[in-house]
């Protein structure tokens, strides 16, 4: 299952609205070991594709020396699908290279993208094998230290 | 003074969970010769073809070695080369 605090579950969504056609990718960074999505880092689609997406290669490994620094693991890893649903596509499976990470899809498709609910759907992707998970959204995480919460606002 | 080898998540089965591994070579194909000799079957989640694989990167102090002469990219000793699996994917097939 994937918790997930609404501000950050809202944010996802506005960024897969805000650059549809093109699909909108990017990365919950959380503790290491946590499995809590915390700080949100959306990524450029250095493809501009409405049917590709792939993180600039020199985005990545910034990224990556951040995560490391913080000791955060990505913990969710996101895109959207502008026409179809929400679903990992073959290509999705066959390049999800983070064993531990939570998949989000959100589908912006049928009008998705300018009003109405946008789906928005979980997945770990591991050995090319997809299994969906339910999502919780909670308005903030119960076990979260009040000193984390205030540095997170 | 050794190459530092950073290896992603997906690829420490074969490093036995190391995120670090000492490296070897005066290019990256030299270094991902010695990987293998090290580390069995790794070799072939970088190379397809004798080119590194389209969805890996692979970096020589912060550098894509797409732009520095991919895997004839020069490599000395105190570098360090971090490989990191592309994040893509997206509803067209590739």
């Amino acid at each position: 299952m994937l918790t997930i605090d609404r501000a950050t579950h809202d944010a996802i969504i506005a960024h897969a609205r805000r650059d549809h056609p093109d699909e909108a990718c990017g990365v919950v960074a959380g503790p290491a070991g946590s499995d809590r999505p915390a700080r949100h880092v959306p990524m450029l689609n250095a493809a501009m594709s409405p049917t590709f997406y792939e993180f600039d290669s020199g985005d990545l490994l910034r990224l990556y020396r951040e995560m490391d620094d913080n000791d955060e693991d990505p913990v969710v890893i996101y895109h959207s699908h502008t026409a179809t649903e929400a679903y990992p596509s073959r290509t999705d499976v066959n390049l999800a290279g983070e064993p531990g990470a939570h998949y989000v899809l959100v589908s912006t498709r049928d009008g998705a993208h300018e009003s109405g609910p946008v789906d928005f759907r979980s997945y770990r992707i591991v050995d090319g094998e997809v299994t969906e998970e339910e999502v919780r959204v909670v308005d903030r995480y119960d076990t979260a230290p009040i000193t984390q919460q205030k540095a997170e606002h | 003074m050794a190459i530092e080898v950073r290896i992603p998540t997906i690829l420490r089965t074969y490093t036995g969970g190391e995120r670090v591994v000492d490296g070897a070579g005066s290019t990256v194909t030299e270094v991902i010769d010695q990987l293998e000799t090290d580390h069995a079957g790794i070799k072939e989640r970088l190379i397809e073809n004798g080119e590194a694989r389209r969805f890996v990167n692979i970096y020589v102090n912060d550098e894509d070695i797409r732009f520095t002469g991919n895997l004839q990219t020069p490599v000395a000793d105190g570098d360090t080369v971090v490989i990191l699996p592309a994040v893509a994917g997206g509803s067209a097939d590739v």
